[in-house]
């Protein structure tokens, strides 16, 4: 089943250059960016039992930040980009230590008024941020001298960052640390009575996940050539939530599934149906009523039994 | 004099106007098995969560093998030699016995903080998770999922878990609770097998069996110490009949 999917999503990720129009491709990129931005959320919400409702802050923040290096600074890209996922991750450690005095609704409410901070000082700090107008004019990196300007080409480039990021984090969650994360998730106390430290397992998970969010930033500010406040709003950061759960949250592929289930809908069905939010919102709730576990999970359930019924 | 392996002195805990642990005091000496009785509410659940360190005390102090270690956290304590189980089973239940026992072993290793090699590799780990499964009785269950685990099984995997650790010091809560009777008998072999490397403190209800197993019994009655002393003085002593044994 899982060799299935994996042949199927190689052979659909390697062809689609070749045979879709410039729309699929680059919708295909988008999807890949989407992806990373909901699997470091899910290092949070699935694998750390810490349901954050301000994920966006990193990726709009990296985004912001090489925007202004590259436009304002005048720093190439290299330096722009490193700087960019240095600040975010600095960030994340920072926001860590106070989002972390909480855990349950309590984390989400803080982490949701840390990311909100940020959605009003892009709006207000107009001199830096240029406020509601966004900071246009932006050119993607040429690494190694290769443009990345054709769609074809940013697909590789995200698709390779895609990849790089799910092993990474993959490996992440399966290592000795990965099952501490899972330890204190389910058991907080158990795991301080057997010597692990809650707090510093949960931070350095916090950081981690910023870490990828930033470099989902850098990609989504390389396709858009663009960047808005609305990157850095709750909807971009409940949109990726939305993902995670209804993909599967705390498995490994379900993030990736979700994010693509919404950026399919919201830029496919958006083209037919005026209110997609509320196709969305249907989606959601026929995941939630069948399959309530997510898509994943969900999928993997139905196979089990269908393999069995013939025997 | 040795060192004490633990030390309580004067401990006091108020959940608001309730008192629930009063100028309690204990000393307990390396190798010891103390048993801690007293009627339900009587304070020992919230006595032991405060030498673990998920509580901490209004006023007191506790110290382990000489070194004070009230303002450290659980996982500080767990660090000098410190372990315990716990009343209401909290076990990774999703997962195998090997993985419970092995998690626990890395608790207390620096490899705790590796990211990179899954947990299963390490294969010292898993070798000695299976041997103390094995002390257990449960190494055939090693595979299973706690989930499929019988209740008296998952009181022994919270034994072996507690153990594989090695503690200088370990805090049985209630380890015969809610067992048959032939589980009792093999929880009772188990504790009993115990190094007397390791200081045991437990809290039982059970006193038929626990009271084979215990040297020294202290008893707790409205969160103060009633009676503390050798068993079979504990026993016999007036205030205890009056307030345990029911005369």
């Amino acid at each position: 089943m899982k060799w299935i999917a994996l042949a199927l999503f190689a052979a659909v990720a390697l062809l689609l250059p070749f045979v879709a129009g410039d729309f699929y491709v680059n919708l295909a990129s988008q999807i890949f960016i989407a992806a990373i931005f909901a699997l470091s959320l899910n290092l949070l919400v699935g694998f750390g039992g810490m349901t954050s409702l301000g994920h966006a802050s990193y990726l709009g923040v990296a985004a912001y930040l090489s925007a202004l290096m590259t436009t304002r600074y005048g720093f190439g890209h290299g330096a722009a980009a490193l700087i960019s996922i240095l600040g975010t991750v600095a960030m994340a450690a920072f926001f860590g230590l106070i989002a972390l005095r909480a855990t349950g609704l309590g984390f989400l409410m803080i982490t949701l008024a840390l990311s909100q901070v940020l959605w009003g000082l892009a709006y207000r700090m107009s001199g830096i941020t240029n406020g509601d107008n966004g900071i246009a004019g932006l050119t993607r990196p040429a690494p190694f001298g290769i443009s990345l300007e054709s769609p074809a080409a940013f697909y590789w480039f995200s698709l390779l960052a895609a990849i790089i990021a799910f092993v990474m984090m993959t490996i992440f969650v399966s290592s000795a640390f990965g099952s501490s994360l899972k330890g204190v998730r389910d058991q907080p106390r158990r795991m301080a009575a057997l010597g692990f430290n809650p707090w510093m397992i949960r931070w350095i998970t916090f950081v981690y996940a910023g870490f990828w969010g930033g470099i989902a930033g850098l990609l989504y500010v390389y396709y858009n050539k663009y960047i808005h406040p609305t990157s850095l709003s709750t909807t971009s950061s409940a949109e990726a939530l939305l993902g995670v759960i209804a993909g599967g949250s705390g498995t490994l592929a379900g993030p990736a599934v979700g994010a693509t289930l919404v950026l399919l809908l919201k830029n496919y069905a958006s083209a037919y149906v005026e209110r997609w939010n509320m196709l969305l919102g249907l989606v959601f709730l026929f995941i939630v009523l069948v399959m309530p576990t997510g898509i994943v999970p969900g999928l993997q359930k139905l196979a089990s039994r269908l393999w069995r019924r013939p025997s | 004099m040795s060192t004490l392996a633990l030390e309580v002195t004067a401990l006091n805990k108020a959940f608001g106007g309730l008192k629930v642990t009063q100028g309690v005091s204990l000393s307990v000496r390396p190798g010891e098995r103390r048993l801690i009785i007293g009627p339900n509410g009587a304070g020992k659940t919230t006595l032991f969560n405060q030498i673990s360190g998920d509580l901490r005390p209004n006023s007191g102090r506790i110290r382990l093998f000489g070194e004070d270690v009230t303002a450290l956290s659980p996982y500080q304590r767990a660090h000098r030699g410190l372990s315990r189980t716990y009343q209401i089973i909290t076990l990774f239940g999703g997962d195998t016995l090997e993985h419970n026992v092995t998690l626990g072993l890395l608790g207390l290793l620096p490899s705790r903080w590796q990211m990179w090699r899954p947990l299963s590799t390490y294969r010292h780990l898993v070798t000695e998770a299976r041997r103390t499964l094995d002390s257990v009785g449960l190494l055939h269950l090693a595979h299973h999922s706690v989930s499929e685990l019988a209740y008296g099984e998952k009181r022994r995997l919270e034994l072996a878990m507690a153990l594989a650790q090695k503690p200088r010091v370990l805090l049985l809560d209630e380890p015969l609770a809610g067992l048959s009777n032939s589980e009792r008998a093999t929880v009772k072999a188990l504790v009993a097998s115990i190094s007397k490397d390791t200081t045991v403190v437990m809290i039982e209800h059970d006193m038929d069996t626990a009271l084979d197993l215990a040297e020294t019994v202290t008893l707790l009655n409205y969160g103060r110490v009633i009676v503390d002393g050798e068993r079979d003085q504990v026993i016999a002593d007036e205030r205890t009949r009056e307030v345990y044994l029911g005369g």
